[in-house]
């Protein structure tokens, strides 16, 4: 019996075969085992300093990447702020896949009324423009950890149910759906079965396209003291604080934003590597 | 004639979502709404005057209305932070926000528009990677990060340009014609121009590709045209989806800026956003969000009606 | 024939009850920004016909005629706008009688696009359980019925189970079609254009494949094509429609030898011909059939026919059985074989040699 592959295997046989998509992997890969392996990987304390050591250029005294404004270890505190960074960039995208997601196939599923409902208020948030809608909602809710992540998810939200729901529409319209609902199966019976199987490819490829984006606002976010709050660790927050001192040690200052920018890219090259290996076009 | 009408009124309930969402930013911030207008060191007879004038007693529908009723004779309310006219506030703002605009997205389009045709005249080849690599790069770059690092070169490294800040204009002029006011604009203008170079390079490329994929160019090249002249057709049959990104961007640019306005202390909408969030001034931030995003619903419409005028098929229905 | 007398044990109501009676079914469809108001396409517009048990009725006509429309409307798939179903002799969704989920566990549906009907995503064997399962049967009952369903129709369940429908030929996946409508275990099928899409060594093997499963469980078929010579195969009966209307209905030797209406005359005529002495000079229908939003009134064939008089632009004509009297009915829908009409025709009957 020849061996029979299922959609899956195959795309992840293309998507090996993908250099940029493998070394985007390669890099989230190292950015991930850091952050969980922090407390080990780690040379200092991340929330140890002294004012002796405030603000010391690259490979001082053991610091590799130099130290802050209140002297403590750079490195120390770039795999630390990874964690926060990452789950804040992470987050709001699962939340916005699960509540975005799921609105688009019912309202591509159902059409008609639910549809109309759906997409139109889709159609308002979509109106402002991703960064200002961000910042608003978290700015007007106050600016913690929190309100960053709420008014992130509230972004993604509809450009999330936008390509749900036209994979959906699409995925109706063919005639195994048809052949399902003759069998006598109810909506959320097809769904389950029929319809997720089929659209899941192009909202992954999205979503993880947008974790790049999540990454740049979230980032973003905590760099205006909209998200995290100090002494927490994290990238955005980390670039804002040492902006006043790029007269001091210029290019220790510019290390969170290198970091945000790696990241964003390697989730970047993942997302072309799997939109080209499940054969999705944007 | 009829395409027109039927996006100006697809628009209408749009713009009515939008300002009931900026209507309801007051309520989702913490604490009492009213606060956000009351001054602190009020009596409890102002309060009631205040909240009787402001309609904080009536149902929330009445509320709106009365809002939107102030909103559209031009009335959006009183800076707490600066006790000036909020429409003042955003008005100066807007037209710095937009002299920076309008340095960053002509060269944004320029660039991306060459970087994006290139590539497609030759899929597949070194050029069309390096200029899709470039593309991604601008697209995933921190804009506000790419502001400090070009802090750190030119005004760290080599003093050649200003930091932060603005040159004071003189009145009546746009300040964008002199070195001593352009100086101070070129560092925040490039780390503007980075996403939408790297977004129109992408749909650029994308679009000319889709075009020349098509039947019709084959009968060209049968008739018997020269490149030039199939180049001509091509760029003008990808124009539509060109000119959608575009205007898209343009909107991006007007209300994101506020990442690029912080690092460089740029007096503009997205500046002011954020004073507005450090003072807790919810009407000035209301009505920097209500502005902004009205700006982008007429951007998008008039990329819709550009794009009706450039392609006939569009016209209909 | 053999397939009345091996009466399958869920039929109460006897061999000689139709199994499917339809009435007086319609479906129009309003057109939206079309510029007029209302325009309407009258897709299926009063219908009526039946099928007996294990009998197979083949539906033929131009493409746009209603065929598809009308298999859909059976299966429930869209609603009716008027007409009344009884499957063996209950109502279907009335108020009293059977639901529409108790008719789809009678009658099941095979369609033309063999890839786009297999979800893409399933191994085979999971999409033909899935039905099974919607039925109540637990996961691991679900996949032996439909791995039983695999092997009725010919193909191996350890060979071609596990396999995605892109693994498998356009005929494989026709068969997989097929067990899946059988899995559920109806009584009827309906066949919408099922083996047009295939080679015609493969459609041939399908055919005999359905011809032996109608034999062995005793399914009736509703077998809808633009094929005439792959329904005259297979059909019983024959039922020709035309711009959402029955035009001639009757069995399927009888039709194919003897037409009566002017457009299934027209239609034989149009096929090729392995004869070269039958081979025709001129095409025998000319023109496109009239836009289905406006309709003449009268006949709605009366445009592109030869023998149109002006009886057939003022009137309707119904269904007449000609000769009447038989014992199988064969009726068609036109003035000339109505002897009151007033058709110059009328009466004479029509023979091959006035059309050739």
């Amino acid at each position: 019996m020849p061996a029979s592959h299922g959609y899956w295997l195959g795309v992840w046989r293309k998507f090996c075969k993908h250099p940029g998509a493998l070394l985007g992997a390669f890099l989230l890969l190292c950015i991930v085992l850091a952050a969980v392996l922090a407390p080990w990987v780690a040379p200092f304390d991340p929330n140890q300093g002294g004012i002796i050591l405030r603000l010391k250029p690259f490979g001082y005294d053991g610091h590799l990447l130099g130290t802050d404004e209140l002297g403590r270890d750079m490195l120390s505190r770039l795999i630390y702020g990874a964690r926060v960074s990452l789950a804040m960039g992470v987050a709001p995208v699962v939340g916005a896949t699960i509540i975005g997601g799921g609105l688009g196939i019912v309202a591509g599923f159902y059409g008609k009324i639910a549809n109309g409902i759906v997409m139109r208020v889709m159609d308002v948030f979509y109106a402002f423009p991703s960064v200002l809608l961000a910042v608003a909602i978290a700015g007007a809710m106050g600016g913690g950890l929190i309100d960053g992540m709420v008014a992130l998810t509230l972004v993604f939200i509809p450009p999330m149910c936008r390509v749900a729901e036209t994979a959906t529409a699409q995925v109706r319209r063919l005639d195994f759906i048809e052949a399902a609902r003759a069998t006598g199966a109810g909506g959320w019976a097809i769904i389950r079965y029929h319809v997720i199987g089929n659209v899941l490819g192009p909202i992954l490829v999205y979503a993880s396209s947008l974790v790049s984006v999540s990454m740049l606002l979230s980032a973003g976010l905590s760099f205006l003291g909209l998200s995290v709050q100090p002494p927490t660790p994290d990238w955005g927050l980390m670039l804002s604080t040492l902006v006043q001192s790029i007269y001091v040690v210029p290019w220790v200052c510019a290390l969170p934003g290198a970091a945000i920018f790696i990241t964003s890219v390697s989730f970047s090259l993942l997302s072309n590597g799997l939109g080209e290996a499940m054969d999705v076009r944007r | 004639m009829l395409g027109i009408f039927r996006r100006l009124a697809l628009a209408f309930p749009i713009a009515v979502g939008v300002s009931v969402v900026c209507f309801a930013l007051v309520y989702i911030a913490p604490g009492d709404p009213l606060e956000t207008v009351v001054p602190s060191d009020a009596t409890a007879a102002t309060i009631a005057v205040i909240k009787h004038a402001y309609g904080f007693d009536k149902p929330l529908a009445i509320q709106y209305l009365i809002w939107l009723g102030r909103v559209l004779h031009g009335n959006l309310g009183i800076s707490i932070a600066t006790n000036r006219p909020v429409s003042l506030e955003v008005g100066e703002a807007l037209v710095n926000t937009l002299r920076l605009v309008a340095l960053a997205m002509p060269a944004a389009l320029i660039i991306g528009y060459a970087m994006g045709v290139a590539a497609a005249r030759y899929p597949g080849r070194m050029l069309d990677r390096i200029v899709s690599g470039l593309a991604m790069f601008g697209i995933s770059l921190p804009n506000y990060w790419v502001g400090v690092v070009l802090v750190i070169v030119f005004a760290v490294q080599w003093p050649l340009l200003p930091a932060t800040g603005m040159a004071p204009i003189a009145p009546g002029s746009i300040g964008m014609f002199n070195w001593s006011d352009l100086r101070f604009m070129i560092l925040p203008a490039i780390s503007l121009a980075l996403i939408p170079t790297g977004i129109i390079a992408r749909s650029t490329r994308a679009a000319v590709l889709d075009v020349l994929s098509q039947d019709f160019v084959l009968t060209l090249r049968a008739k018997g045209l020269d490149e030039e002249a199939i180049t001509r057709h091509v760029l003008r049959n990808a124009l539509p989806q060109v000119i959608a990104v575009v205007a898209l961007q343009f909107g991006y640019l007007m209300g994101g800026s506020i990442l690029v306005e912080t690092v460089f202390s740029w007096p503009g909408t997205g500046y002011l956003l954020g004073y507005a969030i450090q003072n807790r001034d919810v009407p000035l931030l209301q009505g920097i969000v209500l502005v902004l995003s009205m700006i982008f619903v007429v951007t998008n419409l008039i990329a819709d009606l550009l794009q009706v005028r450039v392609d006939p098929r569009l016209r209909r229905g | 024939m053999s397939s009345i007398l091996a009466q399958p044990p869920s039929d109460f109501e006897g061999p000689l009850l139709p199994l499917l009676l339809v009435r007086d079914l319609k479906k129009h469809f309003l057109l939206r920004g079309s510029g007029k108001l209302g325009a309407r396409v009258h897709a299926v517009d009063g219908v009526s016909f039946s099928i007996a048990k294990g009998e197979t009725l083949g539906i033929v006509g131009e493409s746009g005629c209603g065929k598809s429309t009308l298999a859909r409307l059976l299966m429930h798939l869209m609603p009716c706008d008027e007409g009344d179903f009884t499957f063996d002799g209950e109502a279907v969704n009335g108020a009293q009688g059977i639901g529409v989920a108790s008719l789809r566990r009678q009658m099941q549906m095979v369609f033309q696009d063999s890839s786009a009907s297999l979800n893409p995503r399933l191994p085979v064997q999971d999409s033909i359980a899935f039905g099974p399962r919607m039925q109540g049967k637990g996961r691991r009952e679900a996949l032996t019925v439909a791995r039983e369903a695999l092997r009725q129709v010919n193909l191996d369940p350890d060979l071609v189970g596990g396999r995605f429908p892109h693994e498998l030929s356009g005929g494989q996946k026709q068969r997989v079609n097929i067990a899946r409508a059988l899995a559920i275990g109806p009584r009827m099928v309906i066949l919408d254009e099922a083996v047009s899409a295939l080679d015609k060594s493969v459609q041939a093997q399908v055919l005999n494949l359905l011809v032996r499963l109608r034999a062995e469980l005793g399914l009736a078929f509703l077998f809808i094509s633009h094929d005439l010579s792959v329904v005259r195969y297979i059909s019983h009966r024959v039922l020709v429609m035309y711009l959402g209307q029955v035009v001639e209905v009757g069995p399927a030797s009888a039709l194919f030898a003897a037409p009566l209406h002017p457009y299934t005359r027209a239609l034989l005529a149009s096929r090729p011909s392995m004869d070269p002495a039958r081979r025709i000079e001129s095409l025998p229908v000319t023109g496109e059939p009239p836009n289905p939003v406006d309709l003449p009134p009268g006949c709605r064939f009366a445009p592109r026919c030869r023998f149109a008089e002006a009886v057939c632009t003022a009137k309707m004509p119904m269904l007449v059985t000609r000769p009447p009297d038989e014992g199988l009915r064969h009726e068609a829908a036109c003035f000339i074989h109505d002897p009151e009409s007033g058709h110059s025709l009328a009466g004479t009957g029509l023979s091959w040699e006035t059309l050739t």
